[in-house]
């Protein structure tokens, strides 16, 4: 049995210890905005937070996170900074296909969370694990160059 | 299929549709099946379109709550179309966006058949295309009719009543909301014709609008068709012999049978299928199979092979696809020839949201919720396969996540069906990212070999154009026409904006072995405007002109063109002098019905970093339907297509692709994309394409620059293949 937090919610999960959390998000608990792209750290499509933290939940053990706080696409916009980064995304009219969105959203979160008004170097840094195969970077870079983090913070 | 089957199926479509877009656990179609008669199922509905099915009601319903349906012939891959299609209707509807819902057609090829295209297809940038016409008398006559409803009701002539904002104004100020009149209206005949709106009357198409789609997509509730839940649904994945055309021989799965979650091994003809309760369940009991292939005839084909094959091919004359002046007297009586060979590799779609296909097959019917570019081809195959009449076999049509021309193909619903039809419960069939790439259908391998006529002042007199290649077209509808010409292969090249005295164009196909080809977003026009763009690039040089003064003045019958290669020229300060080591390429077209230029800016470094400075570019798309979804598209549109000039060829050893995932087939980052300047020229010509226009710019213009910069003409892509590589920073 494994304890997981998701969302503010706790689980008793009886999921093998190895088994990504990507995939108890989505088919155990049936959460399914993060996505799979990859599922060996390579696209960012499987982006959560783990204890506020950017992690590639493909390649997160489902043991590495008993105990810790896992947020996902789901509940980011519960945070006042969360729901400042989904109304950028759609100021700026981020979104094509949109599957990479919930991964560039977390990523972006994080990053803000950590860096309120990061450099455009610092964006890049931040965000680049994470493939748009629309290619939407110009946008989510002017969008995360608009949230005003400090506010939110 | 007829009208009444197809009554029924439109119906349970939307609610199915309905469901999935509503975040809910889908109710499967299927127990409560029975076929109704189309009567019933008027009465039940009564919306105003209902009971015309096969005219304006195939795209346009309006209920009695006022708020409208479109059925959109187009499907929603991130390019807008679904935004696009509501504004068209709702202009001439004269009801507000936000009052517009849209659903996805349901398969019937008479119905919603692509004008261009000719069969029910979402690409080939002929989503606007296509719509504009039909959506916009749809929306027209639904108003014609509700306010013909609403003047019989006033006893007045409704050329004395007007429509706005989803309500009927009458002369003495009388008004009635559309949902009050549907059922007056839809009693009423259908107008003999409609006017449509001039643009100048336009109030919503070619203003900014919110996409539709969008808000769910930053929360997390959008679903695509991995996230769908079907009660009693299993999640299936397979591992498809390595080798294209090869077979499954035997299969040991007992130790997969042990992995816990897992349910069934599926064998078929050419895989295996694990079926269990989760993705990763799936994948162990793959990873615990033991396999043997009958890898076939291609087992032992490599690249070079097929490389060594096309190129003796684009020697040869095959087949004259164009043929205008006297190609072969401009070139013995010229004072020089000039002869370039412009080569364009393997490609996979790749888009994020691997093949994935939710289907449930029973005795009686079959049931298939997945993403697709061709609905119509989905039912078609999920028939074959199951051995269940076509109306037995209903599709769903989903949110894509992205692709890119590979949703055109729908090898992946056959094999979901061929695994459903062996279990007794719903599939969802999920391939893992390597299952995706390796057995993807490949945008060819392409080489253009061009030939050039210079008279002794210099002048171009023509070129002779060589095109070899495997035939998508042949691949995809069985044939080629007698003429043996790839129609999309050719296009652009038959007809280049340059005046040339003489032009020959001649195709040659080249089918490789081992590896199946299909549509990659940007087409025959993309390969056309390379080899076009990059030849006339260095017949510029070679007469000493300016890249743009010299394309401008071969371009007389092409205003349209000119203007958006000045545009773009001028926007990047083309005459503005560069440091040695800088450079700047452009590259211009005509495609999809646009006209579209690039300029890119670059500096190379001594170690082949590129540094992209700027990239700019000019369309002219006739009519815009929602300026922020063209400028969405070009900027994507040109990003992707950067980030396969720069870094993909897709390979084969002994018959197997080599690359499997984005560590070994990368893509653009955000810390090496450049930003994209867009330029939009006011038009009022019928609307063109758009959602290809930019990836079809990209690769020449980049090859250009980079031959300014360095000097080093490259005339293969990708340029990593030359050691090149993407540096970032101002
Ligand atoms: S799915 Fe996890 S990084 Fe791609
Ligand atoms: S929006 Fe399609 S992959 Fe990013």
């Amino acid at each position: 049995m494994i304890q997981l937090s998701v969302n503010g919610t706790q689980h008793q999960l009886d999921v093998p210890d190895d088994m990504p959390l990507l995939w108890v998000v989505r088919d155990v608990l049936g959460l399914t905005g993060t996505k799979f792209g990859c599922g060996i750290a390579q696209c960012g499509a499987c982006t959560v937070h783990l204890d506020g933290e950017a992690v590639r939940s493909c390649v997160l053990p489902v043991s590495a996170a008993a105990g810790r706080a896992v947020t996902t696409i789901e509940a980011v916009g519960q945070s006042a900074l969360g729901a400042q980064v989904q109304q950028a995304w759609l100021d700026h009219e981020v979104v094509q296909c949109g599957y990479c969105q919930s991964g560039q959203i977390m990523s972006a979160t994080a990053l803000l969370q950590r860096q309120p008004a990061p450099s455009d170097a610092e964006i890049d840094a931040g965000m680049a694990g994470n493939l748009c195969r629309c290619a939407t970077y110009t946008r989510i870079r002017a969008a995360i160059r608009d949230v005003d983090a400090g506010g939110a913070a | 299929m007829s009208p009444s089957d197809n009554g029924v199926s439109r119906r349970r479509f939307l609610q199915g549709s309905g469901a999935a877009l509503g975040g809910l656990v889908l109710s499967t179609w299927l127990p409560g099946f029975i076929p109704h008669s189309v009567a019933a199922e008027v009465t039940a509905a009564g919306r105003l379109g209902d009971q015309a099915p096969r005219g304006y009601g195939a795209y346009v319903r309006v209920g009695h709550d006022g708020l409208v349906t479109v059925i959109s012939p187009k499907i929603e891959m991130g390019q807008g179309a679904h935004t696009g299609i509501a504004m068209m209707v709702a202009e001439e509807l004269e009801v507000p966006l936000s009052s517009v819902s849209v659903e996805d057609a349901p398969p019937d090829s008479d119905l919603y058949a692509d004008s261009l295209m000719q069969f029910q297809a979402t690409g080939g940038s002929t989503s606007t295309r296509h719509s504009w016409q039909p959506l916009r008398e749809a929306g027209a006559t639904a108003r014609l009719l509700l306010i013909q409803a609403a003047a019989a009701r006033w006893g007045v002539d409704a050329a004395q009543c007007e429509a706005r904002e989803g309500v009927v104004h009458g002369p003495a100020g009388q008004q009635l909301p559309y949902g009050e009149l549907v059922d007056a209206a839809s009693a009423l005949p259908l107008p003999e014709s409609v006017v449509l709106k001039t643009p100048e009357q336009f109030r919503l198409l070619g203003t900014p609008a919110p996409r539709l789609d969008t808000p769910n997509k930053v929360n997390g509730k959008a679903q695509f068709t991995i996230d769908l839940q079907v009660p009693g649904m299993l999640v299936a994945s397979t591992l498809t012999c390595p080798v294209y055309g090869g077979k499954l021989k035997a299969v040991d799965a007992s130790a997969a049978r042990q992995v816990p979650g897992v349910r069934d091994v599926v064998t078929l003809e050419n895989a295996v299928a694990v079926t269990a309760t989760n993705y990763w369940a799936c994948q162990q009991g793959l990873q615990a199979l033991t396999v043997e292939w009958e890898l076939g005839e291609h087992a032992g084909i490599d690249s070079e092979q097929l490389d060594a094959a096309l190129h003796s091919a684009s020697s040869k004359d095959g087949v004259v696809a164009h043929s205008s002046g006297d190609i072969d007297a401009a070139l013995s009586g010229a004072a020089s020839t000039f002869e370039a060979v412009y080569e364009q590799p393997f490609l996979s779609h790749s888009p994020l949201e691997p093949m994935t296909c939710v289907a449930q097959v029973r005795a009686d019917a079959c049931e298939l919720w997945v993403g697709t570019q061709v609905p119509a081809f989905a039912q078609q195959t999920a028939a074959a396969v199951s051995g269940l009449p076509l109306q037995r076999v209903q599709v769903h049509n989903q949110l894509i996540g992205g692709a890119f021309g590979r949703r055109l193909d729908f090898d992946f619903i056959t094999q979901a069906v061929a695994i459903a039809k062996q279990v007794d419960y719903p599939i969802k069939l999920i391939w893992s990212r390597e299952e995706d790439m390796t057995h993807d259908m490949y945008r060819p391998h392409y080489v253009d070999r061009l030939t050039a006529a210079i008279d002794a002042e210099g002048k171009l007199q023509g070129w002779q154009h060589r095109i070899a290649g495997a035939s998508v077209l042949a691949r995809y509808i069985g044939s080629l026409p007698e003429s043996g010409v790839d129609s999309d292969a050719v296009e652009v090249a038959i007809d280049p904006i340059y005046a040339l005295d003489s032009l020959q164009v001649n195709y040659i196909r080249e089918e490789p072995k081992a590896i199946p080809v299909s549509w990659w977003r940007g087409v025959g026009p993309l390969r056309s405007t390379l080899a076009l763009e990059c030849f006339i690039d260095e017949l510029a040089h070679k007469a000493g002109k300016d890249p743009v003064d010299y394309r401008l003045a071969l371009m007389g019958q092409h205003p349209r063109a000119q203007a958006v290669l000045k545009l773009a020229a001028e926007k990047a300060d083309w005459q503005t002098p560069l440091l040695a080591g800088q450079g700047r390429g452009i590259a211009v077209s005509a495609v999809f019905g646009s006209f579209v230029a690039t300029v890119v800016e670059l500096e190379v470094q001594a170690d082949k970093g590129v540094r992209i400075k700027r990239l700019v570019s000019a369309i002219d798309c006739g009519l815009v339907t929602n300026p922020t979804s063209v400028l969405a598209q070009i900027e994507g549109g040109t990003l992707f297509g950067l980030s396969a000039s720069l870094f993909n060829e897709i390979t084969l050893e002994q018959g197997q692709v080599q690359q499997s995932n984005f560590h070994n087939y990368r893509q653009l980052r955000i810390n090496e994309a450049p930003g994209v300047e867009v330029h939009i020229v006011p038009s009022s010509e019928d609307p063109g394409g758009v959602g290809e226009t930019g990836t079809a710019l990209i690769g020449p213009a980049l090859l250009n620059a980079l031959a300014a910069a360095s000097g080093e003409r490259l005339r293969r892509l990708p340029l990593s293949r030359a050691g090149y590589f993407p540096v970032k920073g101002a």
